[in-house]
């Protein structure tokens, strides 16, 4: 699966960099198309709230020049600019506000989208690929990345434009009020940017030794004190407390560098700010002397002045974060894309009245293409026979399992139910002909209701209650506060592995499906309880096709069929005696418990 | 948050200077308008150009030295947060090296971990900006209040006006919006929990062909969260027009008064430019006022984090006496234990003596409380009644750390360590030789497998034991019992992912080990404990039986029940 991930991620990538990104753009063109109109709309109102923000220095630059000195005020029409001002500020903020609620409206639209989008994918992923994920990575891609792209390039969009308009629109609005003025800002300005680039160019370096020492303190945090018991119980407390104050110290100095270099960024640009300020000052000064300026312009360039700097730092920041934004979507969109899992032919056909007749023939399957696990597999179930699949620990044993439920597809040959291919049915129809209790019990957040009534919604209480006293399990329940209502989360914390095991078993217990698949299924109960359960089970399993993976040789020693799986092969089949004085692997297994613990009893 | 101050106190100096040269840059800063008021009162009135070149190098000169001020403060804060940070996190760390078994239980790790991380590094950030900033912003707000009164009374007055309609503005949508983004954030929470539980348990939602409703689940809590997200969005955005309205209308007001008052010649031009200045700078750090104060509260939550992890204080007391060398002998009598905020005991009434060179079994169902049994002997828990005697001793006196390292335990879950096998092994005893770590390889089973590895005892085992097998893992953590030469050994269930045969040759290289270790085999297979000295059969917390298996299965119900469940062919021949 590696392989085929790399071949289709390099032959993706053979384009440039820029070709990728321009692609990923396209795609986030394309989610944003639905919301068009917003975006217009979004444009519009931001140029209105540019223009008119940079409107106001002008305007009260004017207001200055009608209050010039003593018995030299124009009251009249000082009052006038003052309307024009109060108008223009409120529809400025009007614009803005609802340019606000246009972006939001945008960005969570297709944020939200996008996630339902990649939720949808996961649902139809290949096990192959969430087996060879770890959840943390796609969760965060659904998650994290998600947010990240909607603050970065979405918000980003609109500042750039923002930032570029304000721009502009002041260099418009200086030239036309004085030229020389403005040639002083355009000149001096660009060397804030410069400056902060170059420092940040500088501190690159340092965040990343930074990030790094951090990322390996959280290694080492994450390792002892997520086993602080074994860490005391071999009285090693010392000793890894130095370890981490090593590793501390050096944070500690990398954090000071990092931190102390990039601190300078923003006294320095405001220093070129201030040098900004001081040039129009002068040259405004002089040119006010010499009549060409008033005093009122030179106020309302002191503004700009002031107001043209801060777009050229919000933009180099926005160009970051925009390639970070792009660089998660394209994450995101690379999970959206991923191939889903060989879909249906139209003509699927429903997997209906299933009596157990399973068969397989001339199966191969393997995960890694180098390394064939099962080749030429035959076997022939009747209905209500038990088939035992044995074998030691990491055997692969419940590779079988993935091919009866088609979580993987055979690479070869066909497994079929009721005479008829699996993969010409519906999965839906065939996982349904199953009954699965797995080794690694997994549980829904929700009610032990919830879980227990997932294969069958629909079940009355009484079904519900009789599913779980038949699983030994209901005394438990009704000891709980809330009964049956108790609310459990994902690693249903609270109840004992064994506790939750009885609750996966309720749950099939409840749906009473034709055929069995049972994993290990007692591997964590006590004997006792296990034994309380075994005649549920044998009812459960009269007349039912039953697959069951099991250590415990003597629970499957009445199997009608015994699969013996090694290193993930299935080296022998038969039944107990047969493969007893066959005299192979399985006889090995099957002394090294019985005939050792025969001699130690005699 | 106070308690933990006290990791600035080494850098007082810092902690001081810091915010003192930020308020000195911030000085200069509010010097700046007024420069330029009597540039254009003065020099432009007076048309003196070297007044205005002198004023306009002054200019520079207040920006070159707020320029040293600024760095000279980021250079303290930084100083001091990262002195802060570094303070705190070994604090946190040595602290919980120190908390119990009962402790860890309560808090789990995963916060303790969380806390030691990102809260810390939250706290970090918030104390570099504090320092820089807390007394900046409020000092350039009130201080161009303050300017404005030195230039002219009753214009100031609309400062009076428009600073508390801002705060109330900029504070008011701050409060409104903090639980709004909680609550964003939990419904953010909700989502990821749906996301993640379909990839966890994506085997079974498939097999009960759960997917659509999931999806259905899914875009539910997804709407959810759009719908809070665009709400407090629609709040949050208001700050911007309102304060934009609000500080505009200081300047139309200013200008009115302005007017007037230069008209009666109370008030000169530049004076008025000088004040709009100041009106503007009111905004731009009331916004970052607003900012440092949501850092503040976050980094403030993850410090009371933090504290309360810090106040727990150790729920055992230490004891002073040293291992004698005497023969290894434990005794319970009349033991029981309650964990902490559990409803019922563990364990009730446990009483049993185990001799030098004894092995002593503990089987019995889940939840019987095999675990908590042994986990006694460490003293990973005190019993809540009766007393447990080492070597004739209460185990109270004993310094728990010196009884530690003559207990070699291998916990249920096998855990190794980023390292190599060697390293991991010294975790028993750093001391131990070569020939000491083959020994114990060889006694766990483990060699077999250990000598298939490239580089054996220097094969890098990575974080967790990812690249081992389970039961790979499992010989290791005994062999790392082992390496200790311990005068007790406690295997707590530890060979459940090793086959039968394994686990038989284990017990058999275990049985003969030199120095007579006492060794408690918990297990569940009857198999494991069969040929034990002693058996203790424990039902929900109570010793069902204690005796040998001969007795025990004459005698004992329970034991029989779980004999004969798992050999059901034996209860014919031997019953």
């Amino acid at each position: 699966m590696a392989d085929k991930n790399q071949t289709k991620k390099s032959a993706a990538s053979s384009g440039t960099g820029k070709a990728r990104q321009g692609e990923t753009l396209k795609k986030v063109f394309r989610h944003l198309g639905r919301y068009r109109i917003f975006v217009v709309f979004s444009l519009f109102l931001a140029a209105v709230s540019v223009a008119l923000t940079l409107y106001i220095p002008k305007l009260t630059g004017v207001a200055v020049d009608h209050i010039v000195g003593a018995g030299n005020v124009d009251i009249q029409g000082a009052v006038r600019v003052m309307v024009r001002i109060g108008i223009c500020t409120l529809i400025t903020a009007l614009a803005q506000w609802l340019m606000n609620v246009c972006n939001n409206k945008m960005t969570y639209q297709v944020v939200q989208d996008i996630r339902n989008e990649a939720f949808r994918k996961i649902e139809i992923l290949p096990l192959k690929y969430i087996d060879g994920h770890p959840y943390g990575e796609v969760v965060s891609r659904v998650i994290s990345d998600v947010d990240q792209f909607a603050d970065g390039l979405l918000m980003g969009f609109t500042q750039l434009f923002t930032g570029v308009a304000t721009i502009i629109g002041t260099f418009g609005f200086m030239l036309s009020v004085n030229v020389k003025i403005t040639f002083v800002v355009v000149l001096i300005t660009p060397v804030s940017f410069l400056v902060a680039n170059f420092i940040a160019k500088r501190t690159f370096s340092m965040f990343r030794l930074q990030s790094e020492i951090r990322g390996e303190q959280t290694g080492l945090v994450d390792e002892m004190i997520g086993n602080q018991k074994v860490v005391q119980a071999f009285g090693r407390g010392k000793a890894v407390t130095e370890q981490f104050d090593d590793i501390n110290r050096r944070l500690g100095k990398a954090y000071l560098k990092a931190t102390f270099f990039s601190s300078i960024t923003n006294p320095s640009t405001r220093f070129v700010n201030s040098l900004v300020y001081t040039g129009v000052g002068i040259a405004g000064a002089f040119a006010v002397v010499n009549g060409s300026l008033s005093v009122g312009q030179l106020s309302s360039f002191l503004s700009y002045a002031n107001q043209y700097t801060k777009p050229f730092n919000e933009i180099s920041g926005v160009v970051t974060e925009f390639q970070n934004a792009v660089a998660c979507a394209r994450r995101i969109f690379d999970l959206i894309e991923e191939e889903p899992q060989a879909p249906e032919d139209g003509d699927a056909m429903e997997l209906k009245e299933v009596r157990g007749n399973v068969s397989a023939e001339g199966v191969c399957f393997s995960y890694v293409p180098e390394q064939d696990l099962i080749r030429d597999f035959n076997l022939t179930v009747r209905p209500g026979q038990k088939i035992a699949i044995v074998g030691p620990t990491g055997c692969g044993k419940t590779t079988l399992i993935n091919l009866l439920m088609r979580f993987y597809d055979v690479d070869a040959g066909s497994i079929a139910v009721e005479h008829t291919d699996i993969r010409r049915m519906t999965r839906r129809s065939l996982r349904a002909g199953y009954g699965m209790v797995l080794q690694d019990t997994w549980l829904k957040t929700g009610t032990i209701r919830d879980n227990i009534t997932m294969g069958r919604p629909d079940a009355s209480d009484e079904e519900v209650e009789a599913a779980a006293r038949a699983s030994h399990i209901h005394s438990y329940i009704k000891r709980l506060p809330d009964g049956y209502d108790t609310w459990i989360t994902e690693d249903g914390n609270g109840l004992s592995q064994g506790q939750k095991q009885l609750l996966c078993i309720a749950r099939v217990m409840l749906c009473r499906p034709p055929m069995l698949i049972l994993d290990e299924a007692t591997s964590s109960i006590d004997t006792r309880t296990e034994l309380k359960i075994q005649d549920a089970f044998a009812k459960l399993m009269e007349g039912r096709t039953t697959f069951i993976v099991a250590h415990r040789l003597s629970t499957i020693r009445e199997a009608d069929v015994i699969l013996v799986m090694k290193d993930g092969r299935i080296v022998e089949q038969g039944d107990h005696e047969s493969l007893l004085a066959q005299g192979g692997f399985y006889r090995h297994l099957y002394e090294s418990q019985f005939a050792h613990s025969a001699r130690e009893s005699a | 948050m106070r308690s933990l101050l006290v990791y600035l106190k080494d850098y007082k100096k810092e902690s001081v200077l810091a915010p003192l040269f930020k308020m000195l840059e911030a000085s200069f800063e509010l010097l700046v308008p007024l420069v330029m008021a009597s540039v254009i009162d003065v020099g432009i009135a007076r048309a003196d150009r070297p007044y205005i070149i002198r004023m306009c190098l002054v200019l520079i000169a207040l920006g070159l030295v707020g320029l040293v001020c600024s760095i000279t403060a980021q250079y303290f804060s930084a100083k001091a947060a990262s002195g802060f940070g570094t303070g705190v996190r070994h604090a946190l760390f040595a602290h919980i090296q120190g908390l119990t078994y009962s402790q860890m239980d309560r808090m789990g790790s995963s916060t303790l971990i969380t806390r030691m991380t990102s809260d810390i590094n939250q706290m970090q950030s918030g104390v570099n900006l504090v320092l820089r900033l807390f007394l900046r912003s409020p000092f350039i707000v009130f201080g161009a209040m303050v300017m404005a009164f030195t230039v002219d009374v009753p214009s100031a007055f609309i400062f009076v006006v428009v600073i508390p309609v801002l705060s109330v503005i900029v504070f008011g949508i701050m409060l409104l919006t903090m639980p709004l983004y909680r609550k964003v954030q939990s419904r953010l929470d909700r989502v990821l929990l749906a996301t993640r539980e379909n990839l966890s348990g994506v085997r079974v939602i498939r097999a009960f062909n759960k997917e659509p409703e999931e999806r259905r689940r899914f875009e539910k809590e997804n709407q959810m969260l759009t719908d809070a997200q665009k709400f407090v969005g629609r709040i949050s955005g208001l700050m911007n027009p309102l304060t934009y309205v609000t500080v505009n209308g200081g300047i139309i007001a200013l200008i009115y008064v302005g007017a007037v008052r230069v008209d009666i010649g109370d008030l000169t031009q530049g004076e008025v430019v000088a004040l709009i200045n100041y009106m503007s700078q009111i905004l731009v750090e009331l916004v970052k006022l607003a900012n440092l104060i949501i850092t503040v509260t976050k980094a403030a939550a993850c410090g009371r984090r933090v504290e309360s992890v810090l106040a727990v204080a150790p729920d055992m007391e230490n004891g002073s006496r040293k291992w004698e060398g005497a023969d290894p002998a434990v005794e319970f009598v009349h033991v029981s234990l309650a964990y902490p905020g559990a409803a019922a005991d563990s364990l009730s009434d446990i009483t049993f003596r185990a001799k030098k060179g004894q092995t002593i079994g503990v089987i019995g169902g889940t939840g019987s409380g095999k675990s908590s049994l042994v986990s006694l002997i460490p003293r990973f828990y005190d019993a809540s009644g009766g007393s447990i005697w080492i070597c004739g001793h209460d185990i109270r006196e004993y310094d728990i750390e010196d009884l530690r390292s003559h207990i070699g335990v291998v916990p249920q879950k096998a855990v190794l360590f980023k390292g190599t096998i060697g390293e991991n092994l010294r975790w028993g005893n750093p001391d131990a030789s070569e020939e000491e770590l083959e020994h114990a390889l060889a006694v766990s089973q483990a060699k077999e497998f250990v000598d298939k590895k490239p580089g054996r005892l220097d094969f890098p085992v990575e974080q967790g034991g990812r690249n081992l097998s389970g039961g790979q893992k499992q010989r290791l953590t005994i062999a790392r019992a082992l390496v200790r030469k311990p005068d007790i050994l406690i295997l707590d269930d530890s060979a459940s992912a090793l086959d039968f045969a394994t686990d038989a040759a284990l017990r058999r290289s275990i049985r003969s080990l030199e120095g007579g270790p006492v060794v408690f085999i918990v297990s569940q297979r009857a198999s494991s404990v069969q040929e034990a000295d002693q058996i203790i059969v424990l039902d929900d917390g109570l010793a069902a039986g204690v005796g040998t298996h001969e007795e025990l299965l004459a005698s004992c119900p329970a034991y029989q029940e779980i004999y004969y469940s798992q050999f059901p062919k034996e209860a014919s021949v031997n019953g």
